[in-house]
């Protein structure tokens, strides 16, 4: 028995910039973990990476990443996928000095 | 300091024209990622977790002013105002932009430097001692060898697509700062019976998933025989390392795995074979890059505005104690100037603090700069003079710690801050360890000490070889932080043991202080070190202020 499915964002990094990147409903690509499509089926995950992964000159090596669903959208489950929606602790660079675009 | 000639130049300028061109065709799409990433790697262009990294080769961690500060440039120009220095003498840009890589390339190679084979399955960056020229201990200064070492081992048309990457050391000195043992292959430099110096040639060390420390391969190699040599084990292995499988395909699995002594009879078959070959033109080579590395004309000068300093200046004279070494010119002192401020990440330094660096440099230190392994920068060749001088302009500069070799003069790897391939946190780990011992202020008390982080079982941060080792780990998605214990870096190079199960992100500083409080209760009297308490007792004690004395007997009383 494969073991059950859990919910998925699929992201990536920037191809210019390399910035971490989500993957929306509506096919854009954000740098908001909580504007991610969170994905709760297998099948529809794996056509959503397939999709991700013809965009080479957008984004490099996307993936599923666990997420769950949270009071502003989802929200990543790993400690590593939550250092990715934030930067570095040891400095305030990346997303977390970034302009929260509204 | 080697200087270019006009092949080096024009070499790493076609390097940086066929790159540029690379990432053009990567952003507009005639590349895929799979085809442009064995070329970006080739050019020192890693993706890590929130940006691209840049990691530009220091050849045996050798600067100038000139370089220094073009190191400075860069970061405030591409990046954001800093950089990292590695265990492995290189620098780490954290947040450069694709498109900008090539202008950065080219701003090194105005300077000499450049990104090649700082990635990949090649002969990486030759690292050496970090006092090679200045320290009193040396027979040679081992960085002519080093640079004919970059020279072959660049773009050698046999050895691009080796099993695996290849890291070679180099010390000129017995006391080995460069943890020659570490490495694939280790090049200490020693003399033989008629005092002609040659090299103990080690091979097959290497941290990582298997540690080990490298073993003798010949125990005195003339130095005319190095480069076939070095040659002839990279080519022994390059046949007989397993490409079959990625996390046995060091040189250590190949030399382990077919036993040290069938191993030398194949190289020396090859070396037999190759070494006709070389028909003196290295050694000619060589000859002209020992003229470059000529050692700088060190004046005479009194000492007494050091001495009354030292005298009189107790913050002076801390710094004076702990950040300098003895040099082999009367009157010179080697100074290390420390990038481990408590609190700072280790090994990076602002682009202000290297044009600081690149001045004393250039002002007072016949323009040399080294960058150490242990992640600190280097001023060679200093006249006790001029130490005031240093010492107040670091000092303005916030460089002025007096740390080295101490509690918190950490090596930590980038660990998951950065690095794509972490399993855990290093940096803030090596901050809040240094920010205690500096509360506690017992750092001169507790004495020389190595602590070492890794953020992965990779061990860029030596942590197997530190006589406190952490190792960051993912433990069902959770940091987890295993702590070993009597590792050593030095020409007795050993191996740490695991103390037991690891501690939780939050228990691991407490856990750390426990061990050094019981170290300075075990100690017998403040001469006898850490690692030397560690020696003459074992783990057991250590156990316990980590555990806990039940924990030791709860199993025996099981048992019994
Ligand atoms: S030890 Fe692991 S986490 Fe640290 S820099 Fe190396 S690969 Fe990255």
């Amino acid at each position: 028995m494969s073991r059950r499915f859990t919910p998925k964002v699929v992201t990536g990094n920037d191809l210019r910039e390399g910035d971490v990147i989500y993957l929306t409903a509506d096919d854009r690509w954000t740098r908001h973990h909580h504007e991610a499509e969170l994905i709760d089926d297998e099948a529809h995950a794996e056509i959503r990476l397939i999709l991700a992964s013809q965009q080479t000159g957008k984004v490099v090596g996307p993936y599923l990443a666990d997420a769950r669903a949270g009071a502003n959208g989802p929200e990543p489950v790993h400690f590593r996928e939550a250092f990715r929606t934030r930067g570095p602790s040891n400095y305030f660079h990346g997303k977390q000095a970034a302009q929260p675009d509204a | 300091m080697y200087t270019y000639n006009e092949f080096d130049e024009g070499f790493v300028r076609t390097r940086v024209a066929q790159f540029r061109q690379q990432v053009e065709r990567r952003l507009d799409g005639s590349l895929t990622e799979d085809e442009f990433r064995p070329l970006r790697l080739m050019n020192g262009v890693y993706l890590q977790l929130h940006a691209y990294m840049l990691r530009v080769a220091i050849p045996y961690g050798t600067l100038d002013s000139a370089k220094m500060r073009q190191l400075a440039y860069l970061a405030e120009r591409w990046d954001k105002g800093y950089g990292h220095f590695t265990t492995r003498q290189n620098i780490q840009y954290n947040w450069p932009k694709l498109p900008d890589v090539p202008d950065m390339l080219d701003a090194l190679a105005d300077v000499d430097m450049h990104a090649i084979q700082t990635s990949g399955n090649t002969i990486r960056n030759v690292t050496a001692d970090h006092f090679a020229g200045a320290s009193a201990d040396e027979i040679e200064d081992p960085r002519p060898i080093a640079e004919l070492l970059r020279q072959w081992s660049t773009d050698h048309p046999e050895f691009q697509f080796l099993p695996r990457k290849f890291k070679i050391a180099v010390t000129g000195s017995p006391n080995d700062r460069a943890v020659t043992r570490s490495h694939d292959i280790g090049l200490r430099m020693v003399r033989n019976a008629t005092g002609e110096p040659g090299f103990e040639v080690l091979v097959g060390g290497g941290l990582g998933r298997t540690p080990m420390i490298g073993q003798v391969i010949r125990d005195f190699l003339p130095k005319a025989d190095l480069l076939p040599y070095c040659e002839a084990i990279v080519s022994a292995w390059n046949t007989f390392g397993r490409r079959d499988n990625k996390f046995k395909a060091r040189i250590k699995i190949t030399v382990h795995e077919m036993g040290i002594d069938a191993f030398r009879d194949i190289v020396e078959a090859r070396f037999a074979e190759i070494r006709p070959e070389f028909s003196g033109v290295d050694q000619a080579l060589l000859a002209s890059i020992e003229a470059e590395f000529a050692p700088p004309a060190f004046r005479t000068a009194a000492t007494d505005a050091f001495d009354a300093r030292y005298a009189s200046d107790p913050v002076f004279r801390a710094w004076a104690d702990t950040n300098l070494a003895r040099h082999r010119a009367e009157g010179y002192a080697i100074a290390t100037i420390s990038l481990k401020t408590p609190g700072e990440t280790p090994g990076d330094a602002t682009a202000d603090q290297m044009r600081v660096m690149a001045d004393l440099a250039e002002r007072y230190g016949h323009d040399e700069l080294r960058i150490s392994h242990e992640q600190n920068v280097i001023l060679p060749h200093v006249h006790r003079a001029d130490l005031p001088a240093i010492y107040d302009a670091l000092k303005a500069a916030g460089l002025a710690t007096a740390n080295v070799g101490l509690a918190s003069d950490i090596i930590a790897c980038p660990g998951m801050d950065y690095c794509a391939l972490a399993t855990a946190r290093s940096i803030p780990v090596a901050q809040q360890i240094a920010l205690r011992f500096e509360e506690l202020q017992l750092e001169h008390e507790i004495g020389e000490i190595k602590i070492k982080i890794s953020g992965c079982i990779n061990a860029c941060g030596h942590h197997h070889v530190g006589h406190i080792g952490i190792l960051g780990l993912d433990r069902a998605g959770v940091e987890n932080y295993q702590i070993t214990l009597g590792g050593d870096h030095t020409e007795t190079a050993a191996i740490g043991e695991r103390t037991g199960p690891g501690f939780a992100y939050d228990e691991i500083v407490p856990a750390i202080e426990r061990l050094i409080d019981a170290y300075l209760d075990l100690r017998d009297g403040q001469d006898e070190t850490f690692i030397e308490t560690y020696r003459r007792l074992g783990m057991a004690p250590f156990k316990v202020a980590l555990y806990g004395e039940e924990a030791q007997t709860g199993g025996r009383a099981r048992a019994a």
